[in-house]
């Protein structure tokens, strides 16, 4: 697998585009009814920050789980990385492994230290030893602000302090991309900027990211690009500034007015 | 006349202390049938739990269906079933030794798979999904992060069956099998002490059965604090 690492990374750095991922017309029904994806296509670059934005029900969940096969796809392509993730694959733990994902609810394991957290896919899927893992595991922790508390279990952390649990135990696999579902929406007011402080430290490092978030502040100060999304299309994309500044649609004037009160 | 006079040096010969002797030493036989049941239980129970819960639907039909069939039908038909069953269908001569052991373990198996697949089930998916979503395939995802998880949940439940299965053997006497209960029975035959022996018996499998109950409340209730 490294060696295909290596190859991928050398194969896409000629590639004049340098896409991480490339989603084309992306088409997804649930239980052969509902057509929550209605022909979605994204270009994400090496180190961007594409957020997601866009009312509840929309498809945003929905879209950027495609990207690691959480979520099957009907019509479309996906590539990641030079993979390509084709609507009946088997194989996806390669794509995987490539794509770190945090969620809303954390998903900590919890009869795991957070240190165990964040060595278990390093030690299981890349097959690394359990004492570079543990170093790996102890820097993440460290740049997360959370290794006082390596030998802690989840349940004994606060919420925005497993957020950030998480985020290493992702970063631990050495990801190609990350994406983020609505990262501090089960959060506490309070801890929403230690964690986003956390993500913007990640995207000023050059890590590529697609978040799904309502914070305006973090949208307008990170993201290289905003792309809305509505009935499971995407119904306008641009800068934070054309994005904020002067939306097109009616759509987006409408959720803005929302989102900015 | 002469059945009475046996009746009476029966009863002279079987005293208290003998009676207790024989039932402990029948005693056994309930125990190692429950284990067996048990061990043998468990081994199939955790296939049956690991069909229910698979993305296969064939597998998942065929589990049900077997747990629907142990779990609805009486115990006691499970082992007639098995003895006359298994011996006219294979043309085995099966002892009822044997017939008890396979009974009773299809029939754990059935209770345990069920039990163990409620606990899988009850671990959010959210687990699933994170290890998922960190490239772990789907039994690296069960072993690392699902069962861990699922066990806890599961041994209040698991160690309060053992009661049943402790409880159940006495019904493997309907096909001859000597455990306590049959012993009772033939012992009390002779000296005519049905009350005597059947008291005994009870005694002896409450003995069995209430420290298991005693330890799977406090398992539970240790469980319900923890988190
Ligand atoms: N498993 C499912 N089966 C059927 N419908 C589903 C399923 N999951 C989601 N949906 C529906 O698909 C639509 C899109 O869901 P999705 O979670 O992608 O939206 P979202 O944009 O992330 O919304 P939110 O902001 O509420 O998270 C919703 O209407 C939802 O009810
Ligand atoms: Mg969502």
């Amino acid at each position: 697998m490294t060696q295909f690492d290596s190859m991928g990374a050398i194969a896409t750095a000629d590639d004049s585009k340098d896409a991480v991922i490339v989603a084309q017309d992306v088409e997804k029904w649930y239980s052969n009814k509902f057509h929550v994806l209605q022909g979605v296509s994204l270009t994400v670059h090496r180190g961007e920050v594409v957020v997601v934005m866009g009312p509840s029900g929309s498809g945003k969940s929905t879209f950027i789980r495609t990207f690691n096969a959480l979520e099957p796809y009907q019509k479309g392509s996906i590539e990641i990385d030079g993979i390509k993730l084709t609507p009946n694959m088997k194989n996806v733990e390669a794509v995987r492994r490539e794509v770190g994902m945090v969620f809303q609810q954390f998903n900590l394991f919890p009869h795991l230290t957070v240190l165990q957290n964040v060595m278990l896919a390093p030690v299981e899927v890349r097959g690394w030893k359990k004492e570079q893992a543990k170093q790996v595991a102890g820097e993440l922790l460290e740049r997360v602000g959370i290794l006082n508390q390596a030998n802690k279990f989840p349940g004994q952390l606060s919420g925005g302090q497993q957020q950030r649990v998480a985020i290493a135990r992702a970063l631990a696999m050495q990801p190609k991309v990350m994406l983020f579902d609505e990262p501090t929406s089960a959060l506490d007011p309070e801890m929403v900027s230690e964690v986003l402080d956390v993500m913007r430290t990640l995207a000023q490092s050059g890590m590529t990211m697609v978040c799904v978030t309502h914070e305006v502040g973090f949208a307008r100060q990170v993201a290289d690009r905003i792309v809305f999304m509505a009935d499971g299309l995407i119904v306008e994309e641009g800068t934070p500034q054309e994005f904020f500044g002067n939306p097109k649609h009616d759509r987006t004037k409408q959720f803005l007015a929302q989102i900015l009160h | 006349m002469t059945g009475f006079l046996f009746a009476q040096s029966a009863t002279d010969q079987f005293t208290l202390d003998v009676i207790v002797r024989n039932l402990l030493l029948a005693t056994r036989w309930t125990i190692a049938l429950s284990a067996i049941a048990f061990i043998g239980g468990g081994a199939v129970g955790f296939l049956i739990m690991l069909f229910r819960i698979s993305p296969n639907k064939i597998l998942r039909y065929i589990s049900a269906a077997y747990v629907e069939f142990f779990q609805g039908t009486p115990l006691i038909l499970q082992l007639f079933l098995t003895f006359f069953g298994l011996s006219v269908l294979f043309n085995l001569n099966l002892s009822p030794w044997a017939a008890a052991a396979i009974a009773l373990t299809t029939y754990t198996s059935a209770f345990l798979g069920d039990i163990w697949r409620g606990s899988v089930q009850a671990v959010p998916q959210g687990q699933w999904e994170a290890g998922t979503a960190l490239g772990m395939t789907y039994f690296k995802q069960l072993k690392r992060v699902i069962l861990p998880q699922a066990v806890r949940m599961s041994i209040p439940p698991t160690v309060g069956f053992a009661v049943q299965v402790i409880k159940g053997t006495s019904l493997a006497s309907v096909i001859g099998f000597v455990e306590l209960t049959r012993s009772a029975s033939a012992i009390s035959n002779v000296t005519f002490k049905p009350f005597l022996l059947f008291s005994i018996a009870a005694v002896i499998y409450f003995c069995l059965c209430f420290p298991l109950s005693v330890l799977s409340k406090q398992l539970e209730k240790r469980f319900a604090t923890d988190g």
